[in-house]
């Protein structure tokens, strides 16, 4: 294992960071202020990130990525992580890897237009009676004749009002195991305008502002079967395969503004002078630089090893927990230090800190919330000697 | 035509410079180091030739420590074809830099040699009229715009007062200001384009040069801090506060 970057990973890291320096940084503010991310803004960015490869670039070479390894892709990430969530998810939008799981007929309607940035997509599993326990959703899929019908809610879906498409997570039957009875789910591509099938604004939310989340309505929503993305009742399966690092990709973005915040924080404790020096002096504030430091620096080895291990095949499903959990819950930390480092000018909105600060509350929710994180590291554990 | 184009590694523009403790220079350990701006903006205007068809070949060249390889890298990611490393510990200065170039000029032969007006590190604003002289090539220094028409190079400077516009004969020397043009971000594909991309690593003397120091330094200091100003309430009171501070 080696820790240095290699020379195209420095490259890449350069180039990401000017850009969402130049780029997204001046747009934030407004972004903010208005809660709304302008059509034409995005129009604007995107057309500038796919001139810069950055467009899509999570996903492989042959089908038009940048063909990264894990861990130059979180390298990536966590650049991208430095903005505003609105900004860099919409304009510099990253695919979900499950596309690749389609068909060659949809990855020409569904992929192909995403990595082009022509469509958008979203994914939708959350309902209101199913968060973390996914496995209990109510919103159903049963066949009939060569189609499928679809009925039920989804909510908390991001960027669904901007998307051309849901991939979206049905039950669609039920097995028994000898646990008990469990529901067999399967996953569906549905477009914008099938009938049956509409979209409500969501809720206002403390973290990310313009980076929407919508309620989904499915009420007889007739498919034809070409649209289930992979096997008939093997949703999860698909999920597994194709998603799992994306929680490795919320750490990584965690990493890039704690980083950003951190560089406020420091500064500002050199610069501040109260009581005729530096606040950086005093041991009640650079004891707090050294934790950031030091919390930080342990959230970055445990995201980049898990990203290695991702490369060599030998990941768990633990070590991405605790990366995700560690990363998550250190933006916490050091966006609350960097505020308080600052005093009240760290709540004022001409910094980019109170967003940070809020911006990092939904982390430890949403991709699996910190207790489920917490729950699949201990289940491992105590597997291994025979709980 | 070939298009040759210096570049140099210098601290990141968005670095706050600290003197070292003992004065000998400014502080490079851990330092975040990048391309010199101007020499970003000499790179993109060769493209920009390029992609018109007025340019084969782009070469870049960067004189400097080994890491000056990334400086390299980069200018490879943004689109030059190949890349010289000539290699020293030394401090590049304005004239040793000058005759390792034209020692590369004599080498390469190209017809249009693109700088930067100058490095973000010693502002010295010196090299590209130093290799045009020992060239003997004409010079179009500051350019705002640049237009190649056959063996005419059409060269609009920007000076004290104003825009010049001049024309030279090719071969010629280019140095580049601010506003010739934005340079692009090196794309991703391009960066992993450019680690196949040919770096050929040398010394000054390949090209019969040596960058032994020519110049003492005596010293580096800080700038003295600014003095806090004063509020004046009206123009008449800023007029005649001007006029006793002796500006106007
Ligand atoms: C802004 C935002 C955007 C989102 N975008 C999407 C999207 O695009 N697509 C999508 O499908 N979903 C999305 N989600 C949903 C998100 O994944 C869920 O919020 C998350 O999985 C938690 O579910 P829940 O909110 O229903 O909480 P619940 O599951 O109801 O949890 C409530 C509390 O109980 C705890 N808890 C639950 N089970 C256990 C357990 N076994 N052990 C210990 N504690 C437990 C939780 O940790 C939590 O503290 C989004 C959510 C938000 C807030």
């Amino acid at each position: 294992m080696q820790f240095g970057l290699s020379e195209e990973q420095r490259l890449i890291v350069d180039t990401t960071r000017a850009f969402v320096e130049n780029e997204l940084y001046p747009h934030e503010a407004e972004v903010e202020r208005t809660g709304v991310l302008r059509p034409e803004l995005i129009a604007e960015i995107k057309a500038k990130a796919i001139a810069a490869g950055l467009y899509a670039a999570n996903m492989p070479a042959d089908v038009g990525g940048a063909g990264l390894d894990t861990v130059t892709w979180l390298l990536y990430e966590k650049e991208l992580g430095r903005a505003s969530y609105a900004l860099h998810w919409n304009c510099v939008a990253r695919p979900s890897n499950i596309l690749l799981a389609g068909t060659p007929e949809q990855r020409e309607r569904y992929l192909f237009p995403c990595i082009r940035g022509e469509k958008s997509d979203c994914l939708a599993m959350t309902e209101p009676n199913a968060g973390s326990d996914l496995r209990s959703m109510q919103a159903s899929a049963v066949q009939d004749g060569d189609d499928w019908v679809l009925n039920g809610t989804k909510h908390f879906i991001s960027h669904a009002d901007m998307a051309d498409f849901v991939i979206t997570f049905m039950a669609s039957g039920e097995e028994d195991t000898p646990r008990g009875k469990r529901k067999k789910i399967t996953a569906f591509f549905v477009d914008k305008g099938t009938p049956g099938f509409s979209v409500r604004d969501g809720y206002q939310n403390v973290s990310h502002r313009g980076y929407t989340n919508s309620v989904l309505e499915f009420d007889d929503c007739r498919l034809p079967k070409q649209q289930v993305l992979g096997e008939v009742h093997k949703g999860f399966e698909v999920a597994n395969a194709w998603l799992g690092a994306t929680r490795l990709q919320v750490a990584a973005t965690c990493l890039g503004r704690a980083e950003r915040a951190f560089g406020h924080a420091v500064s500002y404790a050199a610069e501040r002078k109260q009581f005729g020096q530096q606040i950086g002096k005093f041991q009640g504030v650079s004891f707090k630089l050294a934790d950031m430091a030091t919390e930080m620096k342990a959230a970055n080895l445990l995201v980049f090893e898990a990203g290695w291990k991702y490369d060599q095949g030998t990941v768990t499903d633990e070590d991405m927990a605790m990366a995700k959990l560690k990363a998550t819950e250190m933006l916490a930390f050091v966006a609350d230090e960097a505020i308080q480092i600052y005093g009240g000018m760290g709540l004022m909105n001409d910094l980019p800190l109170e967003r940070i600060w809020r911006d990092a509350r939904v982390e430890r929710i949403w991709e699996g919330t910190s207790e489920i994180q917490r729950h699949i590291i201990s289940r491992a554990l105590l597997r291994a000697v025979g709980g | 035509m070939k298009v040759l184009v210096p570049v140099k590694r210098v601290v990141d523009a968005n670095v706050k410079v600290r003197v070292k403790g003992d004065g000998s220079g400014v502080e490079l350990a851990n330092v975040k180091m990048a391309m010199n701006p101007f020499d970003e903006i000499a790179v993109e205007e060769a493209i920009r030739l390029k992609d018109a068809g007025k340019v084969e070949e782009i070469i870049v060249v960067s004189i400097g420590p080994a890491q000056a390889q990334e400086t390299l890298r980069t200018a490879l990611a943004m689109g030059a074809d190949r890349a010289i490393l000539v290699k020293t510990d030394e401090t590049a200065e304005p004239l040793g830099v000058a005759k390792v170039l034209k020692g590369v000029v004599d080498a390469e032969k190209p017809g249009l040699v693109i700088l930067g007006k100058q490095a973000i590190d010693d502002d010295a604003n010196q090299t590209g009229q130093m290799l045009a002289a020992l060239l003997g090539w004409a010079q179009g220094t500051f350019a705002s715009k640049v237009e190649i028409n056959g063996d005419k190079a059409k060269v609009t400077r920007e000076v004290d007062g104003g825009l010049q516009t001049i024309d030279l004969k090719m071969p010629a020397i280019v140095t580049v200001d601010l506003r010739l043009n934005q340079p692009r971000y090196a794309s991703l594909p391009n960066i992993m384009k450019a680690k196949k991309k040919p770096l050929d690593e040398k010394s000054a003397a390949d090209f019969g040069a040596d960058l032994k120091p020519r110049l003492k330094v005596v010293k580096t200091e800080e700038p003295g801090g600014r003095k806090a100003g004063v509020k004046v309430k009206d123009v008449a009171e800023l007029v005649s506060s001007l006029k006793s501070a002796g500006v106007i």
